[in-house]
């Protein structure tokens, strides 16, 4: 196990995977000589050249398409935009395009994409650069969907990403970058659709998306200090494919569910895991399933609202505990 | 009163061509090619408005559903376009596109099928008449989103140049299209990156149903690319010969000097901007005297004029072309609908075990009710045969069965896999019959 920082894992990922494939190239803006907004790109112009990494015009909707028709054609492009929020203004390509390609013209083609993109607030970057937007895009059939909390995960699930023949949006977090963690030396690509079982506990299952992964796992921490409540943290770590059997047989176990999410609230993935957990483990529930989400407004800039927007321990503890009010 | 004013300046502008000087409209600028080349060239144009015509009557007896956009009055900038590429280059388009899917080579057969909505058409019946695709051909669809196909265009022509071919990508577009903010972002990425590209704008005066003037505040389309480094020109759209010299020295600039180009064609469309146009917006005089212009007809009178075919020539090209769409038209309507269990068929691509469910139907096909397997047995079968009994079509189709398990065992290429073709049978004409009455009822037959 080496010890490293998760854009480190990121960027390892991409160096072994461009070594690895001459049809694998990214292409983004200020990937390049700039060496990426978060530093991911750090040195891999250097060491591959202009033609596999590309810096881009602020172009975001034509960029995503271009590495669409690249794939088409049996590219392997991995796409880097600068936050999700950016990734909007590439909606119809990666929506009507990147997803729908490969059916809508009878599986003719396939869409080997990658679109890497950092989400979520702590920056204090505002109203159009720190939300989380990964029920957007956990909405869309024909993408895959990975959020990963861990050096270890980022690096193995981006290799899975590029490696995979499907469209994958690979959303990363902006407060995870300088955070370390171990990975494994020569590790390969992971598998997407396995979740991991962060903490385990017989009380209560506490399912973090992203960044609440790591907060969810302060949370259980406080929990058995404080409330003596073992609870187990489940990382889904990829959305769609989802590792529903995972979540469901905690569930199962712990008959009590809290589902926690920085983005906001309706249509989340949060109410999408509650519908689901409601719909097939109903008779195992001894409580409604809880959801932590980020506050209903557009992020605000301010310090305190926005640490006030998105959900910390506290929220998480009470949610729990909320789970055994009729006990 | 502002949609007054503009339709008052437009019937000014009737009986210009706009740029038509500059063009040579109407002239004749080039030599005749060799006699065959002149024959096929010919026979396409004839296929494509005879098969369009086929699908404008088709659609009219709802064989055909959806939206459905002809090409007729166009054939000339389609034909002459496509013939400008080689075998090896790719061709991308817009919704208007059974004519380039036609001019590149695609089966009739397949194309009305696709129209039709059957097994056998050129997408299988995903797509229908704005998502044609022939990748064997290399025609990259048919796409329904304005401008959308513009970066995709641009990543093709990148894929070439990064796998060092010599192929080039040629990318039609309509003139509403150049109003896109991918025009503009895409334009700017193929030059910088020299990509071989050229871009066909296939102006026929009207963004659905807004004419250009009303649309773009530079009606020479040719010039919006110039700023951002692609260089235009501009060539007769009802002359096949111009449009195929223009866009050949364009290929040219793209292919061997990787400038990418942009060419206009000035044309124009007869029909409505779907079947679903009153066509409020023109006078049926403009109509007519766009059609004196009839690229087909002054190809033909130029081919007996100067002595390449006889008259009775012409008309036996045009009897075939009508025999080969009545040929299309039985095979479509013989072809069968897509098998139902084919409905969750490439959505993705299934390379590894993946230990967990990839869509939401595949865990629990009966509507969510708490379904824990995977293999649901027949029951989601039974739901898809009593959705498509709706659309009032497709129970007496023979089926073929399978298991989820089965699709992903097949891998990326799809099988027959399992049949069960009685059992099928016996089910289908179970649920066919009361379902048709329910969706009048209901009102779900649409």
């Amino acid at each position: 196990m080496a010890v490293m920082r998760y854009r480190e894992a990121l960027n390892q990922a991409l160096r072994e995977e461009m070594e690895a494939d001459e049809k694998v190239f990214i292409m983004g803006e200020d990937i390049g000589v700039f060496q990426g907004a978060f530093k991911v790109t750090a040195g891999l112009l250097e060491e591959f050249g202009e033609k596999r990494v590309r810096d881009t015009p602020i172009s975001e909707n034509t960029i995503v398409g271009m590495g669409v028709g690249s794939a088409m054609i049996g590219l392997r492009p991995v796409v880097e935009l600068m936050t999700i929020n950016f990734s909007l203004l590439a909606m119809d390509q990666i929506v009507n395009h990147a997803a729908a390609i490969r059916y809508m013209f009878g599986g003719q083609v396939k869409v080997p994409l990658v679109v890497r993109m950092p989400q979520g607030a702590g920056h204090q970057l505002g109203p159009t650069h720190s939300h989380c937007f990964e029920a957007f895009y956990l909405h869309v059939p024909g993408l895959l969907v990975a959020v990963p909390s861990t050096p270890a995960d980022a690096k193995g699930l981006l290799k899975a990403a590029i490696k995979d023949d499907n469209p994958v949006v690979f959303i990363e977090h902006e407060t995870l970058y300088g955070q370390r963690g171990e990975v494994p030396e020569n590790g390969g690509p992971m598998r997407f659709g396995e979740a991991a079982t962060r903490r385990e506990g017989d009380d209560v299952t506490i399912i973090g998306i992203s960044r609440m992964a790591i907060t969810a796992q302060k949370a259980a921490d406080v929990l058995a200090e404080e409330h003596e409540i073992e609870a187990e943290v489940i990382d889904p770590r990829t959305l769609r494919p989802l590792d529903l059997d995972t979540i469901l047989e905690s569930v199962e176990k712990t008959n009590r569910a809290v589902v926690v999410e920085e983005g906001w609230p309706h249509g989340g993935v949060g109410a999408n895991l509650a519908a689901l957990i409601q719909e097939q483990a109903f008779d195992y529930l001894d409580a409604p399933v809880q959801r932590v989400t980020g506050a209903d407004v557009p992020m605000p800039y301010s310090k305190p609202l926005e640490q006030a927007a998105f959900p910390h321990e506290e929220h998480i503890v009470h949610a729990a505990l909320a789970t055994f009010r009729d006990l | 009163m502002a949609t007054q004013d503009a339709t008052s300046k437009e019937k000014d502008a009737q009986a210009e061509v706009p740029g038509g000087e500059e063009i040579g409209f109407g002239e004749i600028k080039h030599g005749l090619p060799d006699a065959d080349t002149c024959r096929t060239v010919l026979s396409k144009m004839m296929l494509i408005r005879r098969f369009e015509e086929r699908a404008g009557e088709m659609y009219a007896k709802a064989k055909i559903g959806g939206f459905l956009h002809l090409c007729i009055g166009e054939e000339a900038t389609v034909v002459g376009g496509t013939q400008a590429l080689t075998e090896t280059d790719y061709l991308m388009s817009t919704y208007r596109e059974h004519g380039q899917a036609l001019a590149r080579g695609t089966h009739p057969n397949a194309v009305m099928a696709e129209l039709f909505g059957r097994v056998d058409g050129c997408s299988k019946g995903r797509g229908g008449s704005m998502h044609l695709f022939d990748w064997e051909r290399r025609f990259l669809g048919g796409y329904g989103i304005v401008g959308g196909s513009l970066p995709l265009s641009a990543g093709v022509a990148l894929a070439c140049d990064y796998l060092e071919t010599d192929d080039a990508i040629l990318s039609m577009m309509g003139d509403g299209a150049t109003n896109q903010g991918t025009f503009g972002e895409t334009m700017n990425l193929a030059a910088l990156w020299k990509l071989p590209v050229v871009f066909l704008i296939i102006n026929n005066q009207f963004g659905m149903g807004t004419a250009l003037h009303r649309h773009s505040a530079v009606t020479d389309l040719s010039r919006k690319s110039e700023g951002f480094g692609v260089p235009g020109t501009r060539c007769d759209g009802m002359d096949v010969l111009d449009v195929h010299a223009v866009v050949t020295e364009a290929l040219r600039h793209a292919r061997d000097e990787r400038r990418p180009q942009l060419v206009e064609a000035v044309t124009y469309r007869y029909r409505g901007h779907s079947m679903a146009d009153p066509e409020e917006y023109r006078s049926k005089e403009e109509v007519e005297e766009w059609r004196e212009r009839d690229p087909i007809n002054a190809f033909s009178k130029r081919l007996v004029d100067e002595g390449v075919l006889t008259e009775s020539e012409v008309e036996n090209l045009d009897a075939e072309a009508i025999e080969t769409v009545d040929e299309a038209q039985r095979f479509a309507d013989e072809s069968p609908f897509p098998d139902l269990d084919s409905l969750y068929d490439d959505v993705y691509v299934f390379s590894d075990d993946v230990p967990a469910w990839w869509t939401v139907d595949e865990r629990s096909p009966e509507v969510h009710r708490g379904e824990r397997e995977r293999e649901a047995g027949e029951l989601p079968h039974e739901l898809a045969e009593k959705g498509a009994a709706y659309a009032g079509v497709g129970d007496h189709v023979q089926r073929k069965r399978r298991t989820p398990r089965d699709q992903d065992a097949e891998g990326e290429q799809q099988g027959p896999g399992e049949e069960d073709e009685d059992e099928a049978g016996a089910e289908a004409s179970g649920t066919g019959e009361p379902e048709a009455d329910e969706r009048d009822e209901t009102g779900g037959g649409g």
